[in-house]
């Protein structure tokens, strides 16, 4: 993309809070945010991803979006996700580890069902307003 | 087959021990006998953090919030809630004598507010469009295209922002020296060489949401009239460095960064500058000297780099939650932001929660937040049923402040009348097992190895102090060595040359006025009652007691417990490293510790 | 000058705009206490101990770094700064080994003198010393690390007045401590030997290496002709040693204190430098009149040589091949003069009272310093050294009569001893250069163009039609400033800038040398070069080509300048030296 000017400015961020709120309305995509800080990363975050990428490639679902974020701040839960699908509660999981990335693509995004004991429900999403 | 519900139900350990396991299989039979299994889904969670009044349930999508559930409560939910859409009313959490049915409106959820971690954990940060989604470069575009240079400090002073890398040095003021004084080139520089033992807001802050930083850089750059910057980061956090390098590449693309931004005749770019990790280069002078390649020493203010910084030219320096902050202040305005915090410190602090602390983590607090608050709600409390001790704040700068002070609210100037401070925003919690000899001896520690040796009171100072504890902690201390602290700490704080100086003693001093019943007790008593100074504890067997398993002799590392089979055991004290492992392993309480 | 009010313990007082507080209040003798302070540096605000407040202020400032502000009251001494000072001042104590009586610097001790007047009886704290080893080994100067303060004041010599940046902080905290950079022996660094290090350190922690024991070695040995020399700077400054004030004429006493050594014959420096202008004034008319590499630059000061052979080895043509004037000495008392007493050069015992540490290491920079067949000088003493020898010899120095220099290498011209003040080599050679380019001579032999304590000067003389343009630079950090000029100019193909440059390492010339006696700020400079002035002044001649004893040796013994003899005995080359040789 070429250098903006004040307007292409507007215009990209109206495009890109269209797209969000789109994407939260129309029912389609889940997202998984995989708390990517240098504190998930540590904690196996990255392997995390990588399951996640596999299991969803397995299970031939293209309709979610995995992407990748800063520190949730929930330290002392790492590796840390959250995922947002419609229909269902936003929902943070922590310590998540390869097994439990594996439950959250098949139980939470394909059974629509929560993955049992990694559900933390102290999220940045009820904090943040 | 679409679940209507989800019961979460929290499976904490406080929760477990209070029964979250039966509640679950509770609600699990219910649903099963009120055959709506279907429906619903059962939920054992992590810890809710609010664990004093657990075990908790909580129903979705109702967001109903039941707390201090038994397990003879399950029916009532499942046939209430459940089956007829009722909330439980007796059961929902209550507070000020009102019922609330969300668990956004509990106070536990509003303890926190995220204005400088707004995007972090949200955005991907590596992303300029989510950025830009979630008005990022708002505040540049009203920087650039409706507030001149004094709008923006004067919107800086409305909003009260003082600095957040420590001192609280008022924000406004800094850029406005900067911008009034006359000089051919001006640097806007960011501080992100964070080092306090404990905290890494800034490292989350720099890899979660590097845009924040970029723009406010930025935004600083046309207020004070600079065009160059740079963001001295420590070479420790080549995720942040990487993350910054992408943003900053993004930014240029965009035209939001380099020649003409969006269009205008106002040019910006910043390049990366690393640390080698010394915490002294924290210290602005010390950073700018180090930017500059030479050694990263502190030089005596006054002249405050904001009029003779980097390479002699008027210099913008603000740590990077300062500058995370700024975007906003400037897209919501300074009224918007002092809504937040106190009267004399406006807005949010990151702390960086450690130490013995049930949800350690990263929290943004408004200005004001007591301790308690912290500590107890949103840190859930001291794992293990362990009683407080007490929190050091400010990391080696700080001092600790104990249950007397859990009321005290959290902001610049109570922190400093309390004789701690507000330092970056590590909070580092301690509980009963924690000595206090050994906690200041770990600052001083610290200290004496960052200290970068220029100036007399913090080199030798620091040393001495250390040297001192070390006495303590090995009962070897007398009692005119707290004298000798004091002294020391007196003149390092009022001579030393910058702010490590200044504050390494404030640890120590902290303790001896906090907790000088403890300190006494290793001198006079030759005890350490957590038993943290190794050097004071004994560990024996007790001859009567011993019944000759052998296990502690297998478990000793040193090899300096010997007996015979069914002999009681004797521990060599001369090669005893006192680790504990047979006490630990002992079945039969036959070691004695002390 | 603009001036501010201020008050100093509520006392109103005036003075000069941007004076530090330490300054402002010594104008009203209030003596605030400093270590690591030092006139010729910027503030360094490192020890502490110069502490002060401000009326309103719960801080303490640093009166060393912070400049007074119109209408303030300053603090400067209190029952609380004086407890923090205290404090301060133990600390520092209990990290300085208690060595006072046989350190080099007892009774001139920065340290030793604040804990006095502290009335320091006992350290509360435990003593412990930073335990390194001493680095002896440039022949010049000796760190002794055990006994530094970390004042910083070497480094940021060596650093900000020198640009050689031998010494600096390696390691922090407690560890830290002064040296060369990774660690190397200082005579594997770019140390330059300048001694500026040693003259401004406030202990015992870098010094100049003590050889009065070799010089009273060679007076006991019978078979020895001992013969000392001794350099224009030294006559200004020795007085204060004994209580004089710095300028202050004593060359000769210094005689007569040399003879009550037991010296054989004393000779003067000056007597060289007349010859060095004889000599490389010769090669500078040379190099004018017959199209040789110019600028000419001078060679007598060997930190500088040192200095270029490291750090400009690209000037080595422009060098002036003729030697210093010590090594000039050297030589003729080795050769000349020991053939008119009619000894063997290898019973000659040649010593040079200097001003410098650098000299020490001269005597054996390479091969040409063994022209006579032998090591043309033997031993450098410096200043200090030398004043501690009287001491030592129970010689009332105030008490001696003048005598006068030995024949016949002895006598001077006022040129001869300017040579010890920045300026003074280049208006010596002017003097001479003028007689040898024009065949007439100078009116007026005092060239103020050249004269001053700027950094660099610049400026023009007219050879009666002829302008010669000559640069002066002191303090090593001012030459690159003209080099660049050279190098510049020449990378263009452009006519040079200046015919002649002469530069000293040390601020000032050598009556601020490294080897001079402690104590040295622009104050004590001015004193000394006024002294040599008045030298220069109250000389009958003040050509050197007018100097009888320079005629004279020409005429028995040289030939002329330049001559086949000259060249092997006064001249030499110089090579390229790598800054780390480890």
């Amino acid at each position: 993309m070429s250098k903006m000017t004040l307007e292409d400015l507007r215009k990209l961020r109206e495009t890109k809070k269209q797209e969000a709120a789109q994407r939260d309305s129309d029912g389609k995509d889940s997202l998984i945010i995989v708390g990517m800080g240098t504190c998930g990363i540590a904690a196996g975050a990255k392997d995390v991803l990588d399951v996640m990428l596999d299991e969803l490639k397995k299970a031939g679902n293209d309709n979610v979006i995995i992407r990748q974020a800063g520190c949730m701040g929930l330290c002392h839960v790492e590796p840390t996700i959250e995922v947002r699908t419609p229909g269902m509660p936003d929902t943070i999981y922590g310590k998540v580890d390869a097994k439990v990335a594996k439950d959250i693509v098949n139980i939470h995004i394909i059974d629509r069902k929560l993955v049992n004991e990694h559900v933390y429900d102290k999220p940045a999403a009820d904090i943040i307003k | 087959m679409a679940v209507k519900n989800y019961v979460l139900v929290c499976g904490g350990s406080a929760c477990e021990s209070a029964k979250g396991n039966e509640i679950y299989k509770s609600l699990l039979h219910q649903a099963e006998n009120q055959g709506v299994s279907s429906d619903l889904q059962i939920v054992k969670t992590g810890c809710f953090g609010f664990c004093e009044k657990g075990p908790i349930v909580k129903v979705l999508p109702d967001e109903a919030f039941y707390v201090e559930v038994k397990p003879e409560d399950a029916e009532e939910i499942i046939s209430e809630n459940i089956v007829k859409g009722r909330m439980v009313d007796r059961l929902l959490y209550k507070e000020d004598s009102k019922a609330e049915f969300k668990a956004e409106d509990i106070k536990f959820y509003q303890k926190q507010e995220r204005i400088v971690l707004r995007n972090c954990g949200l955005i991907d940060p590596e992303s300029i469009d989510e950025y830009i989604a979630r008005d990022g470069y708002l505040g540049l575009e009203k920087a650039l295209f409706e507030m001149s240079s004094d709008d923006i400090v004067n919107e800086l002073k409305k909003s009260g922002l003082r600095g957040r890398g420590g001192a609280g040095f008022p924000t406004s003021l800094k850029w406005s020296f900067t911008q009034r004084v006359e000089s051919d080139q001006k640097y806007v520089v960011c501080n992100a060489d964070e080092g306090d033992p404990g905290a890494y807001m800034d490292r989350a802050t720099l890899e979660g949401d590097p845009h924040s930083v970029i723009e406010a850089m930025i935004i600083a750059g046309k207020c004070v009239g600079a065009d160059k910057g740079a963001i001295y980061i420590r070479a420790e956090y080549p995720l942040a460095i990487h993350r910054l390098e992408i943003a900053m590449a993004q930014a240029r693309e965009k035209g939001l960064m380099g020649e003409n931004i969006l269009g205008t005749d106002f040019s910006f770019d910043l390049e990366i500058r690393l640390g080698a990790g010394a915490f002294v280069c924290g210290e602005e002078t010390a950073l700018l000297a180090s930017i500059e390649g030479k050694r990263g020493m502190p030089i005596p203010k006054p002249p405050f780099p904001a009029v003779k910084g980097l390479f002699g030219k008027p210099t913008v320096i603000n740590n990077v939650e300062t500058f995370a902050n700024i975007p906003v202040i400037i897209s919501k305005g300074g009224d918007w932001f002092a809504e937040y915090g106190t009267e004399g410190s406006k807005g949010t602090k990151v702390f960086a929660l450690t130490g013995k602390i049930k949800n350690s983590g990263l929290i943004e607090v408004p200005m004001g937040t007591t301790l308690r608050e912290i500590v107890f709600d949103i840190g859930g409390g001291i794992p293990g049923g362990k009683k407080f001790k007490g929190v050091q704040t400010g990391g080696p700068s700080g001092g600790v402040l104990t249950d007397e002070f859990l009321d005290t609210p959290i902001d610049f100037d109570s922190l400093l009348a309390v004789g701690s401070m507000m330092g970056s925003g590590g909070m580092i919690v301690m509980d009963e097992d924690d000595c206090m000899v050994d906690v200041a001896k770990f600052y001083l520690d610290f200290c004496v190895e960052e200290s970068c040796g220029k100036c007399a009171p913090c080199r030798i100072g620091t040393k001495k102090l250390y040297e001192i504890l070390e006495k303590i902690s090995q009962g070897k201390g007398e009692m005119d060595d707290l004298d000798k602290m004091r002294d020391m700490g007196a003149a390092m704080k009022k001579a030393s040359l910058c702010g490590l100086g200044q504050t390494a003693p404030n640890p120590v001093l902290s303790v001896l006025n906090t907790f000088e019943e403890e300190v006494l007790e290793h001198i006079q008593g030759g005890k350490c009652r957590s038993g943290k100074c190794k050097d004071l504890v004994q560990y024996t067997v007790i001859e009567d007691k011993c019944i000759g398993c052998t296990v502690c002799a297998r478990k000793c590392p040193v090899n300096c417990i010997s007996g015979e089979r069914k002999v009681a055991h004797v521990i060599d004290q001369s090669s005893c490293v006192k680790c504990g492992a047979c006490y630990d392993s002992c079945k039969f309480g036959a070691i004695l510790v002390s | 000058m603009e001036t501010v009010e201020i008050k100093i313990n509520g006392k109103p007082v005036q003075v000069e705009k941007g004076m530090t507080i330490l300054k402002a209040a010594l104008t009203d003798e209030v003596k605030i206490p400093a270590l690591c302070a030092h006139d010729d540096l910027d503030p360094w605000a490192a020890c502490g101990l110069c502490v002060c407040k401000v009326e309103g202020s719960p801080k303490m400032v640093r009166a060393c770094a912070t400049e007074v502000v119109e209408g303030q009251n300053y603090i400067t001494h209190d029952p609380e700064l004086m407890k923090v000072r205290r404090t301060t001042l133990e600390m520092i104590l209990a990290n300085h080994p208690q060595e006072c009586l046989t350190c080099g610097r007892n009774t001139t001790c920065e340290l030793q003198d604040l804990s006095a007047d502290f009335g320091i009886r006992e350290i509360p704290y435990d003593v412990d010393i930073h335990e390194l080893e001493k680095d002896d080994s440039t022949p010049a100067i000796i760190l002794d690390p055990r006994k530094c303060v970390n004042c910083g004041r070497c480094a940021n010599v060596c650093q900000q007045l020198q640009n050689v940046w031998a010494l600096e902080f390696l390691e922090r905290g407690h560890k830290t401590r002064m040296a060369p950079a990774a660690g190397v022996l200082l005579n594997e660094s770019p140390c330059i030997k300048c001694g500026q290090c040693s003259a401004h350190c406030p202990v015992g922690a870098i010094y100049e290496k003590d050889e009065t024991k070799q010089f009273m070695k060679a007076i006991r040995d019978e078979s020895k002709h001992v013969s000392v020399q001794i350099a224009p700077a030294v006559r200004v400054a020795l007085g204060e040693a004994f209580g004089m004030e710095p300028g202050e004429l004593v060359t000769g006493k210094i005689y007569a204190a040399l003879r009550k050594l037991g010296v054989d014959s004393v000779f003067d420096t000056n007597f060289a430098a007349d010859l060095t202008i004889m000599e490389e004034g010769s090669e500078l008319v040379d190099r004018i009149k017959n199209g040789g590499l110019l600028p000419q630059i001078t060679s007598c000061c060997p930190a500088w040589t040192d200095y270029m052979e490291k750090y400009a080895n690209d000037m080595i043509p422009h060098f002036s091949t003729a030697k210093s004037p010590m090594m000039m000495q050297g030589v003729v008392t080795k050769t000349y003069y020991a053939e008119k007493i009619k000894t063997p050069a290898k019973d000659m015992f040649t010593v040079a009272i200097m001003p410098c540490t650098a000299k020490k290491y001269e005597i054996t920079r390479d091969d040409n310093m063994w022209s006579s067949g032998e090591q043309d000088m033997d031993l450098v003493l410096t200043t200090r050294e030398f004043a501690r020898l009287i001491k030592s010899s129970g010689i009332c120095f105030g008490c001696l009569d003048d005598e006068k220099a030995d024949s016949p290498i002895g006598d001077y011209s006022g040129a001869g001893t300017i040579f010890g003040v920045t300026g003074g080599v280049m208006e010596a050679a002017v003097r001479t250069a003028y007689k040898l380019v024009t065949e007439k001579e100078l009116d007026d032999v005092n060239i103020h163009a050249v004269r001053g304590m700027d950094g660099v000067r610049k400026g023009s003389v007219d050879f009666d039609g002829t302008e010669i343009k000559v640069a002066v630079a002191h303090g090593m950090v001012h030459v690159e400033e003209i080099l660049n000029e050279v190098r510049e100019a020449k990378a263009k193909g452009e006519p040079v800038p200046y015919h002649f440059i002469e530069v000293m390492a040390c601020r000032g010339g050598c009556i601020a040398g490294g080897g001079q006696p402690y104590g040295t700020n622009d104050e004590v400079r001015a004193k000394r070069v006024a002294g040599i002035y008045n030298d220069d002044e109250k000389s009958v001649v003040r050509k050197s080509h007018e100097n009888p004893e320079i005629v004279q040796i020409y005429k028995d013994y040289l030939g002329e300048p330049m001559s086949h003899k000259s060249h092997e005995l006064l001249h030499t080359k110089y090579q390229l030296r790598p800054l780390y040789s480890k």
